[in-house]
């Protein structure tokens, strides 16, 4: 009697075993990665902060007097373009000046100078894939100066690697014109206090970074 | 390389004077702004060594290595530089970030 329970018992669980084994072998697995001590970063405000300030630090280092004053006063960075007939997928410039305006986190545009005419925006990251914070995301003026590094030392590979996009994809036209427009009082203003003898002025920090 | 200058003097020849301005590596990193990685004097064998062989591991971990300078008529530039020997003699820094990827 004994014998014929066990045998039916054995049989039973040999059947049984497709669904029980991945079973356990779930339960485990979920024991398993309860017990392992996941690396989590939750969000600091006081160390993006302080990461902030030290990139804002080494971007005045870096830039001079007007570009620095440009970025803590209007939240971006022009840059003039230096390649002979303009970014090579925007069909020629025919010689006319142009330049990049270069945002935190945002795609960098480049517009004809003379007529603010927007050619193109180029979406770039610097994502630092070993996460030393869970992010891979550089503080705002490290990643504009980033951009600033990589445009004044070799334009063409970086918008070779960018992803080119008519304007408007991420970066509303109008505010973008808006910027320009932005720019330009900036620099009149500036240039009027320097004529006056006042040299730049130096308002309180705004940042209007995206 | 680094910080090599010609010292006139007031009579015979020019000196060949070296001066050792250290240089420092500083590596960009997300929720902290940047690290002090490696700083050391070029014109000793062993710092230079130690330099050369950080500079190779950060380009080795898919960094790009930029040295900001001052061009000309005060304009602010960046070199990019991709050997230990492109590093300009007089700078003072080389400042490491993520290699630059198409974004969306």
């Amino acid at each position: 009697m004994l014998l014929a329970l066990a045998a039916t018992a054995l049989v039973a669980l040999a059947l049984l075993s497709d669904l029980i084994v991945p079973r356990i072998d779930d339960l485990w697995s979920r024991y398993k990665a309860h017990r392992r001590r996941t690396p989590t970063w939750s969000y600091d405000p006081g160390r993006e902060r302080r990461a902030e300030a030290r990139a804002r630090t080494l971007l005045r280092s870096c830039v001079n007097e007007e570009e620095w004053g440009m970025y803590r006063d209007l939240g971006f960075l022009r840059v003039w373009g230096t390649l002979a007939d303009g970014p090579d997928d925007v069909g020629g410039t025919g010689g006319a000046p142009y330049a990049y305006l270069i945002y935190p986190h945002r795609p960098i545009v480049a517009y004809l100078a003379q007529t603010h005419r927007l050619l193109n925006e180029y979406c770039v990251t610097f994502p630092d894939e070993t996460r030393p914070y869970g992010s891979a995301r550089l503080p705002d003026s490290d990643d504009v100066l980033a951009k600033w590094m990589a445009l004044t030392g070799d334009e063409r590979r970086l918008i070779a690697t960018a992803n080119m996009h008519l304007p408007g994809r991420q970066l509303d036209p109008a505010q973008v014109r808006r910027d320009l427009w932005r720019l330009s009082q900036w620099e009149r203003a500036r240039m009027r206090q320097i004529a006056g003898g006042d040299g730049p002025d130096r308002p309180a920090d705004r940042q209007s970074a995206a | 390389m680094f910080g090599q200058f010609w010292a006139p003097r007031t009579l015979g020849e020019p000196t060949h004077i070296w001066h050792n301005p250290p240089v420092r590596f500083l590596r960009m990193k997300p929720g902290h702004g940047e690290v002090l990685i490696a700083e050391g004097d070029v014109e000793r064998a062993e710092d230079e060594q130690r330099l050369i062989e950080e500079f190779r591991r950060q380009l080795d971990a898919g960094l790009w290595a930029a040295v900001p300078v001052s061009g000309r008529q005060g304009r602010r530039e960046s070199i990019m530089v991709r050997s230990f020997e492109e590093i300009p003699w007089d700078a003072d820094r080389v400042i490491f970030f993520p290699r630059a990827a198409g974004g969306r």
